[in-house]
């Protein structure tokens, strides 16, 4: 166990009916660290932070939050945690300064500091103007940093984020994302955010885990993932040709490091042994295709996160009768790289 | 240190009695709060009162009409009908549901579909808090409101007839009062049953109606039938035989609506003539003497009805107690 980790989760396990949201997960954050946990819908995002607040009971493993334990403790939990739902939802017919008041009363907080408090958290989350307007008048984005204000009430260690960025304008979303960032470098807390929002996550998160069907495949910086996923596979070019002119196919036959070739009508995606650009550059040149772009994919999220859940797929295909040694794989995996 | 143990636990039990109420009593404030502020309630309340003051219209014309024969005249005014209106007590017998309906129907299904039950439950309260503090602060109301009105009502009605009640009077008022209060506490409960196990505050709302109907209208008829049904009271002499059980099934089967036991107690606590609820023969009656039971025997006929009442408001309030806790918390599905 890393004895920085503030939030650390051991083998846990949700299962509703047959059905297993949350497969063995094993994860440790370190204090002040930005996490993202990325994973598609219905991966088991949400029931893993719904458990980590001691919203939901675990069928098995254990999670422990500043060395608190998320269900027996979790009330104590509670008070350091503070958890910002999906969809977050006040009561319309009050105005955000009232909502906020009938938080702090469930925190047994003071009156008297509970204004003071309020003014400044309506300040930093840019909402001084509107804090005596019901909330029934707010827009999502002002919803979402009201919902922040409220979990910054209780001046949490820890904060829980369920898709912060869901549904909110790209200024408002720049907004959110420093507002993240400075929560964690400033005031030091630690963070945890889920989302299937690749790039928001990749310009916040200090580690990624991939999830998905409730197992942990992969977890580390992106930087890491990316070497992670070289070492054990090739590499992938995007090329774009003009199909008016040349004849890439032919070029692309003739080249013997290419093992595969995707093709989504002029975009060709090319996975070789090694890194091949430069040669398949010249070659299609000489060939008279008239080349619109050509990118490297491998250090793009979006496609580390898309050879995973691949993998992840075809291995869980082939080893369909033999579910012993799939988990096996996995768990291996995640802890190779945790260990890095 | 062995010393300090005992002390240790005590504070901390103390500190966890501390904070088991500090999530209950923002919520109960909260919640007494939205209540009182809300127009749906306003809006029953009126009708209350409106209703109230016809009858007591009805009452007076009634009874200056009849001339004041009863004993206790004050006792008749919340029981004497008008040529068209009913009764205070009907009416309070009729319309308290939509009371608890009103306080109880979206409770828990409005938090969830908006939201915000998650929000409250990640906070550091015990999750029964929620639940208690909507029940309780529903409760509460209804006790202060039951017992205002009756007040007011009273205080009306000595206003005009001008005749003071007798201490006796005042104490059944009090208890029939009382009864109210727990009856409408458990439609109450009832609805907020239906708030849990519905998703949709219209559904659950429905749901509550349809028992009303079921419990105040329909159940009288199934009674009946059902009750000819096994023991049929025509084809002769047989029929004869069977009409002591037939009239025995049918009032049991009454007796599991809530209106139905409420209107016992009720008429027994505020009719002092009333002697027996439910099937008296004439063999029992030989020798009695005509006259009016006093408080205390009136109390002690319907402490059955009454129990069962209390019974049947714990029995739908815990149900929605356990389902409420065992529920997953996703908002979503």
């Amino acid at each position: 166990m890393d004895p920085e980790a503030i939030i650390s989760i051991r083998d846990l396990t949700k299962r509703y009916g047959q059905k297993t949201a949350v497969d063995r997960l094993s994860l440790d954050i370190r204090r002040g660290e930005v996490f993202g946990l990325l994973g598609p819908n219905g991966a088991g995002k949400t029931t893993t932070t719904l458990m980590l607040t001691g919203l939901t009971e675990p069928s098995g493993g254990s999670a422990r939050i500043d060395g608190l334990d998320c269900i027996r403790d979790s009330i104590r939990v509670r008070r350091i945690v503070g958890y910002l739902p999906d969809n977050v939802g006040f009561y319309n017919d009050l105005t955000g300064r009232e909502n906020l008041r009938f938080t702090a009363a469930l925190n047994g907080m003071p009156e008297k500091q509970v204004e003071e408090e309020i003014d400044r958290l309506l300040l930093r989350t840019g909402l001084s103007g509107a804090g005596d307007q019901r909330v029934g008048t707010y827009s999502r984005g002002m919803r979402q940093r009201l919902g922040v204000a409220d979990v910054l009430l209780k001046d949490p260690k820890v904060i829980i984020m369920d898709e912060p960025t869901l549904g909110i304008d790209p200024e408002g979303m720049r907004q959110l994302l420093s507002l993240i960032r400075e929560l964690a470098k400033t005031d030091g807390r630690t963070i945890l955010l889920s989302s299937h929002q690749l790039y928001q996550v990749q310009q916040v998160c200090d580690r990624v885990g991939m999830f998905v069907e409730g197992r942990l495949l992969a977890c580390g910086t992106i930087g890491e993932l990316a070497k992670e996923l070289a070492a054990d596979s090739s590499v992938l070019l995007e090329i774009e040709v003009d199909p008016s002119e040349g004849d890439l196919r032919s070029v692309l036959r003739e080249m013997p490091e290419i093992q595969s070739v995707g093709r989504e009508e002029d975009r060709y995606v090319i996975s070789a042994g090694r890194d091949i650009g430069n040669e398949l550059l010249s070659a299609a040149i000489a060939s008279g295709c008239r080349i619109q772009s050509m990118r490297h994919l491998n250090n793009d999220l979006e496609e580390i996160y898309r050879r995973y859940f691949e993998k992840a797929e075809q291995e869980h295909d082939k080893h369909q009768n033999n579910k012993r040694f799939i988990s096996r794989n996995f768990e291996r995996k995640a802890a190779g790289a945790e260990k890095k | 240190m062995k010393e300090k143990l005992p002390e240790l636990k005590k504070s901390n039990r103390r500190e966890e009695i501390r904070e088991r109420n500090t999530g209950l009593a923002a919520l109960y404030r909260k919640e007494m709060r939205d209540h009182i502020r809300s127009s749906r309630f306003l809006l029953i309340l009126v009708l209350i009162v409106i209703t109230s003051f016809a009858s007591l219209y009805g009452a007076l014309s009634n009874l200056s009409s009849a001339g004041s024969s009863s004993e206790f005249l004050f006792l008749s005014l919340f029981t004497t009908s008008g040529s068209a209106i009913p009764s205070f007590v009907s009416f309070i017998a009729l319309l308290g549901p939509f009371v608890g309906l009103v306080l109880g129907f979206d409770a828990i299904n409005s938090e969830r579909s908006s939201g915000t039950l998650n929000r409250l439950l990640s906070q550091p309260i015990y999750r029964d808090s929620v639940i208690n503090g909507k029940f309780l602060a529903g409760a509460v109301l209804i006790f202060i409101m039951v017992y205002a009105m009756g007040a007011l009502f009273g205080a009306v009605g000595l206003l005009i007839i001008g005749i003071p009640p007798s201490a006796e009077e005042v104490g059944r008022i009090i208890v029939f009062l009382f009864l109210t209060a727990v009856y409408i506490c458990f439609w109450l409960g009832l609805s907020i049953l239906f708030s849990v196990l519905c998703r949709h505050a219209a559904t659950s709302a429905l749901a509550v109606i349809a028992c009303w109907l079921l419990f105040t209208v329909f159940i009288s008829l199934l009674a009946g039938i059902i009750a000819a049904l096994i023991y049929p009271t025509d084809g002769g002499f047989a029929g004869l035989f069977n009409m002591a059980d037939n009239y025995t099934l049918n009032l049991y089967l009454n007796r599991i609506s809530p209106y139905y036991l409420y209107g016992e107690a009720v008429t027994t606590i505020m009719n002092p003539g009333v002697r027996s609820v439910g099937l008296v023969m004439a063999s029992q009656l030989e020798g009695a003497v005509a006259g009016y039971l006093p408080f205390s025997q009136s109390l002690l006929l319907i402490w059955p009805q009454f129990t069962g009442l209390c019974a049947m408001t714990l029995l739908t309030f815990t149900i929605s107690y356990l389902k409420f806790m065992r529920q997953e918390v996703r908002s979503n599905g």
